[in-house]
């Protein structure tokens, strides 16, 4: 009876996990690109070996368990040399038979681990993602330094072609990691390392540092991007293109509070004089989803809130607060929103 | 050797025995009251204060992991902010592993080894006490910082450049540097009691062949500690000079490097893990052997899977650095080395279920904590078999699934054998049998709440959520799992609070546990429950595994002197008596060295002069420690 | 029913080497504190790696005088902490006490050149980089092992002049020994890694 009610609980949580892979709640096992799908793949393998092995172990202690006989035997030194040869078997041949699943799962997991390390030879698109406490600041690269983008929190891709993210840290140690694409890759101030991720359907991939990095690393989410190349194209060359300076309407006097007020000293936005670079690139601010790293939607409500009131969106965040009256804050963000 | 034949009669040999013990019971005493607990040289009452102290932590940090689960039950939740919640989730995993884990073991070797190998004391007994006040004055630093608001805040590994002077002003890591400084100490002086009673202290006829399975567990315990910990003292040492006198082992800029850090951690940090599973490992060994009424199945490929185990446990420390980018051939080594370390731990487990299979199982309170055990931490080790695949790693590695494979092996295959332990050997320490059914309904809670309270966090790493962080969005899909993962954690502290409340009901209504209450099969059975300040009245002497299931009475040991504190020394492989040696008694100079340090390790929170202070003090205490006493009873007086 | 006992009464009380409990506490210190060296060692190697040059531009070689002069008189310390060890297993109180005398006049001679190190031979500081401070950690590591046993034999030659004198005190003065010999041995590694591996490195 015991053993039932023990068998139950051991089953049950493998029925959940079941479930909600099919729910497809997790991105891990929802691979979108080549690389998350060869990790899921060798994942599962070694899923359903781990649950013939816990079943059949469980199975075994609950079985000797049933059977035991409840004889008042004293305990003793010696035994009957025939169990014993039983034993010696069983153990043996379990030993064996892990020393192979182990030797299968480390083999595989070799493979896996070379073809993640072969993919993107063709052309890959350059990404340079430099971790700051506590945002993303992207970088595509290009061998024509004025073709380059800088951007923050939100990288576009084209579906099906590699992209070569190279990781650093201006600060501490981050982690980048888009789940539903690849695994994670740190960024090590004084080391560069790099991975190769794909994306084979369009979409918008959640990311997040994954590396303790202070007081606000559970704010720091990116989003990926994938669009059809074409698309692709058109948004790259639209972030290539430099802001240009309201002249007038409300939009001309946020420009003025921009320029006025401590914004440019951390932010820039090409093609005006603000050239700040201690906070991201807010030169194509209106056509990003989020704002502070994923923390809030990118309206004009929540954009005015950060700018006056950082420390109660995000607290411990670097951008200081700011006190603009309520029409030089309007003036501001009509400014913003036209930075698309 | 003589081993003479005394005569016959029982009368004169228990009126000698009387004698024997009374002359014993004063020359071991402590002296009595506070003076006593403070200056005490007996292995038993500074392993039982090591242990309820390391319990006491125990439950501090527990206190914190359910505040985590508070905060973490629904998203977005402004309970706790930020800052505090990094100092919470620091404090409980260096409570947990410094605090708790780690003394926690070792003071039950310091208990229990003595009186397995049938001797009266511990080689090094001042060191001993020595050792406890050491540990608890790094445990009061901690956290009287902590209720300071000054409590370290960068993880129980404190990866640089966070940890570092330019992004973690303050003192925090500092005190958290110096934590490691003090419970690093203990834990060496603890290993080297420990090496040095078991190899030099055993019983005559107790070869090495003949060690109980939980002697041999933490001898290889005590080596692992002796070279994991160096690691971690250079370590923690560098961090601490970098911050405090501006040096640059891990500062980029200068040609320091944030993974020296991480190599130098990690090397003492992956030994850590299995310094606290291989004792528990050897809880399990005894506890199945006397409830399956049988010795162990395979005890040599058992001692050779727990050498195995040692050994390989040193060669593991990179698959904690996999996401940081190493080349291809270093990750294939230790992604095989960590697979590898499989095999001995599942021998292990195969040996315990043959001995289960092959014995007479009685199921009793401490046998449940075993199985559990056995359950608990197959999964949990499958779960690390995956994580050791490099492409795996790389998604579950810093995620939720990372916290739920440890706290299987940590709880599951450290803590569960750990209570089954205490059940176990409480009559012994106390002289009372525990209550049955409130072991087993612990037992039960305990198993339900851990299970329900970690394996949806399996679910929420792969989901994409990763650790240490305060709070999450309402649509990041993370609300279940952790919703779930909170109501685990209440029964979980019903199931410890219930544990609490057997040992309590034990120390005042446990029914008298006589000498070999469970039919145990190792020397500390065959003396009264609790044991006499000396152990034994005439130390045993053995010829197999199993002493108290031979049939034949074996002969003691006699021509010790009783008006001193003498013990027999022995040879360290085959242990043939080679002398006798004369132990020291209580002294105040370990609580005094102990406080020398103590004020050293502070005052270099503060300024670099604090190593001198403490130097110059240490050197006082130590004299006094060394220096000879006149009149005191002492070895023979040299010519 | 009578008891069968083994009688120890006749074993002494007093043994020396690997038979004697102290012996292995210390061989225990010395695999703790050589594996702090060596890992020490190990963080020199590591760093080497983030420098084109060695030591780094701006700082000269390490000067071979007082360091060499250091080991040279290490190594001759090693004469009379042996005259010691034979003599300790002899009981020779006087003799011994002499001997102590003689090694704390030795560490005292091995800690001047040590700070001489530490003053000129460097040539840098602990906080010029990361170089600085591996070779100060080094040196002061190797230095502190210097200064505890040295203070040891101060505190033993104390013991042995003043009394009473146990015959354990025999023993320590012999594991005192073993424990110099740690200190001398490590010495060689540690100067072959600061003062010769940076012109072969």
């Amino acid at each position: 009876m015991r053993a039932c009610v023990v068998a139950i609980r051991r089953l049950a949580p493998i029925v959940v996990v079941a479930c909600a892979a099919c729910s497809g709640r997790m991105p891990a096992l929802d691979p979108s690109g080549p690389q998350a799908a060869r990790i899921a793949t060798w994942w599962w393998i070694a899923f359903w070996v781990s649950v013939v092995v816990l079943a059949l172990v469980l199975a075994f202690l609950l079985h000797t368990l049933a059977r035991r006989r409840i004889a008042a035997a004293p305990a003793s030194a010696t035994h009957d040399p025939r169990v014993e040869r039983r034993l010696v078997i069983g153990v043996s041949a379990a030993v064996g038979l892990s020393a192979v699943t182990l030797l299968v799962l480390l083999v595989s997991s070799i493979a896996t681990g070379r073809a993640l390390h072969d993919f993107g030879g063709a052309d890959p698109l350059t990404v340079q993602v430099t971790g700051r406490q506590w945002w993303w600041d992207v970088e595509y690269w290009d061998p024509v330094p004025s073709q380059r983008v800088r951007t923050a929190n939100e990288i576009h891709i084209p579906v099906g072609r590699p992209v070569l993210v190279k990781t650093r840290s201006s600060d501490v140690i981050h982690s980048f990691w888009v789940p539903g694409l690849h695994g994670k890759k740190d960024n090590i101030p004084g080391h560069g390392s790099s991975l190769v991720l794909q994306a084979d359907r369009a979409g918008t991939f959640a990311g997040r540092c994954a590396e303790f990095c202070g007081v606000q690393h559970a704010h720091m989410q990116l989003l990926v991007i994938a669009e059809p190349p074409e698309v692709f194209e058109a948004w790259l060359q639209g972030q290539r293109t430099s802001a240009k300076a309201p002249t007038e309407g409300p939009a001309r006097r946020g420009f003025e509070v921009f320029m006025s007020g401590p914004c440019a000293l951390c932010h820039t936005v090409l093609g005006t004089p603000a050239g700040g670079r201690t906070g991201p690139d807010l030169t194509h601010l209106a056509s990003r989803r989020t704002l502070a790293a994923g923390t809030v939607p990118n309206t004009p409500g929540h954009l005015a809130g950060w700018i006056i009131d950082p420390q109660g969106v995000k607290p411990g965040a670097q951008m200081p607060a700011n006190s603009f009256d309520a029409d030089d804050l309007s003036a501001l963000l009509a400014f913003l929103g036209g930075l698309s | 050797m003589p081993v003479r034949r005394v005569g016959a009669p029982t009368t004169g040999e228990a009126a000698r025995e009387a004698l024997d013990r009374a002359a014993l019971a004063r020359a071991w005493a402590t002296p009595p009251g506070w003076l006593g607990w403070l200056t005490s040289a007996n292995h038993k009452s500074v392993a039982l204060r090591y242990i309820v102290t390391a319990f006491g932590f125990f439950a501090l940090g527990g206190v914190l992991a359910a505040l985590m689960r508070l905060q973490l039950a629904h998203p977005e939740s402004r309970l706790i902010g930020p800052d505090l919640y990094n100092q919470i989730f620091t404090m409980h995993g260096s409570t947990m592993m410094f605090l708790f884990a780690v003394p926690v073991m070792e003071a039950m070797g310091i208990y229990l080894v003595p009186l397995m190998i049938g001797t009266r004391n511990v080689a090094f007994p001042r060191m001993n006490n020595f050792g406890y006040w050491i540990y608890l004055a790094g445990g009061l630093m901690l956290w009287t910082s902590f209720v300071l608001n000054i409590g370290p805040d960068t993880g129980w590994f404190a990866y640089v450049p966070l940890s570092g002077p330019a992004y973690a002003p303050g003192k925090r890591v500092d005190i958290w540097a110096q934590l490691i400084t003090f419970t690093e100490v203990a834990a060496l002086v603890a290993a080297v009691e420990i090496v040095v009673t078991t190899l030099k202290m055993r019983c005559p006829g107790m070869s090495l062949n003949r060690m109980p399975l939980l002697v041999w567990a933490m001898l290889i315990t005590a080596f692992m500690v002796i070279f994991a910990m160096p690691a971690i003292m250079a370590a923690s040492t560098m961090l601490a000079m970098d911050r405090l006198v501006d040096t640059h082992f891990f500062n980029p800029a200068e040609g320091g490097d944030a993974l020296l850090w991480q190599h130098l951690f990690w090397f003492f940090g992956h030994p850590e893990v299995y310094i606290i599973f291989i004792p528990a490992t050897g809880f399990v060994s005894m506890i199945v052997s006397t409830f399956a009424r049988r010795q162990i199945f395979g005890y040599p490929a058992m001692v050779l899977a727990l050498i195995a185990t040692g050994f390989l446990g040193f060669s593991l420390w990179v698959h904690h650095m996999f996401a940081t980018g190493l080349p291809m051939l270093g990750e294939s080594f230790f992604t095989a080395a960590s697979m590898m370390i499989a095999i001995p731990s599942g021998l292990q487990v195969f040996c315990w279920l043959a001995t289960l299979r092959g014995g007479r199982v009685v199921v009793r309170a401490p046998l449940l904590f075993a199985l559990g055990f056995i359950a608990l931490f197959v999964l949990g080790g499958l779960t690390g078999v995956m994580l050791a695949a490099v492409p795996f790693d790389l998604q579950a590695h810093d995620t939720y699934f990372v916290v739920a494979h440890f706290h299987y092996v940590l709880i599951g295959g450290a803590l569960f054998p750990l209570l089954g332990a205490i059940l176990f050997w409480l009559p012994k320490m106390c002289g009372r049998l525990p209550n049955e059914r409130l072991g087993r309904w612990s037992f039960w809670v305990l198993f339900v709440g851990f299970n329900v309270t970690f394996f949806p966090m399996h679910l929420l790493g792969l989901g994409g959520m990763p650790r240490r962080v305060y709070t999450y969005a309402t649509d990041a899909g993370f609300a279940t799992g952790n919703a779930a993962a909170s109501v685990g954690a209440v029964i979980l502290t019903a199931g410890v609070l219930l544990f609490a409340a057997n040992i309590a009901w034990t120390l005042r209504r446990g029914a008298p546990a006589g000498d070999n209450p469970w039919g145990g099969e190792t020397l500390e059975w065959a003396t009264s429950s609790p044991p006499p300040i000396y152990n034994f009245a005439y130390l045993p002497t053995v010829d197999g595994q199993a002493p108290l299931w031979s049939p034949h009475e074996r002969p003691v040991v006699t021509g010790l002197r009783t008006d001193v504190r003498e013990i027999l020394i022995t040879d360290a492989i085959d242990a043939t008596p080679d002398h006798r040696q004369r132990l020291d008694g209580a002294s105040i100079w370990p609580l005094l060295t102990a406080m020398a340090g103590t004020a050293g390790i502070v005052t270099a929170l503060f300024t670099p002069w604090g190593v001198t202070i403490g130097a110059l003090l240490l050197l006082v205490t130590l004299t006094g420690w060394f220096w000879p006493r006149a009149g005191h009873d002492h070895a023979e007086q040299a010519p | 029913m009578s008891r069968q006992v083994l009688d120890v009464s006749a074993l002494p009380t007093i043994a020396y080497g690997p038979r004697a409990t102290i012996w292995w506490g210390v061989l225990g210190l010395i695999a703790i504190e050589g594996t702090v060296l060596a890992i020490v060692g190990v963080a020199y190697l590591y760093l080497r790696q983030n420098f084109v040059a060695w030591p780094p531009e701006g700082t000269p070689l390490p000067a071979l005088g007082a360091a060499t002069a250091d080991l040279a008189v290490l190594l001759a310390s090693l004469v009379p902490m042996a005259a010691i060890d034979w003599l300790s297993r002899r009981e020779r109180r006087r003799l011994v006490a002499i001997g102590l005398g003689v090694m704390v006049l030795f560490g005292l001679a091995s800690l001047g050149l040590r700070a001489l190190q530490f003053a000129a031979a460097l040539g840098c500081r602990w906080d010029s980089h990361a170089y600085g401070s591996v070779v100060w950690t080094l040196l002061g590591m190797h230095a502190a092992h210097v200064l505890t046993s040295t203070f040891e034999n101060a505190l033993l030659m104390a013991v042995l002049l003043i009394g009473p004198v146990e015959r354990k005190d025999f023993v320590d003065a012999h594991v005192n020994a073993f424990y110099w010999y740690f200190i001398v041995a490590i010495w060689v590694p540690t100067y072959a890694l600061v003062y010769l591996a940076p012109r072969w490195l």
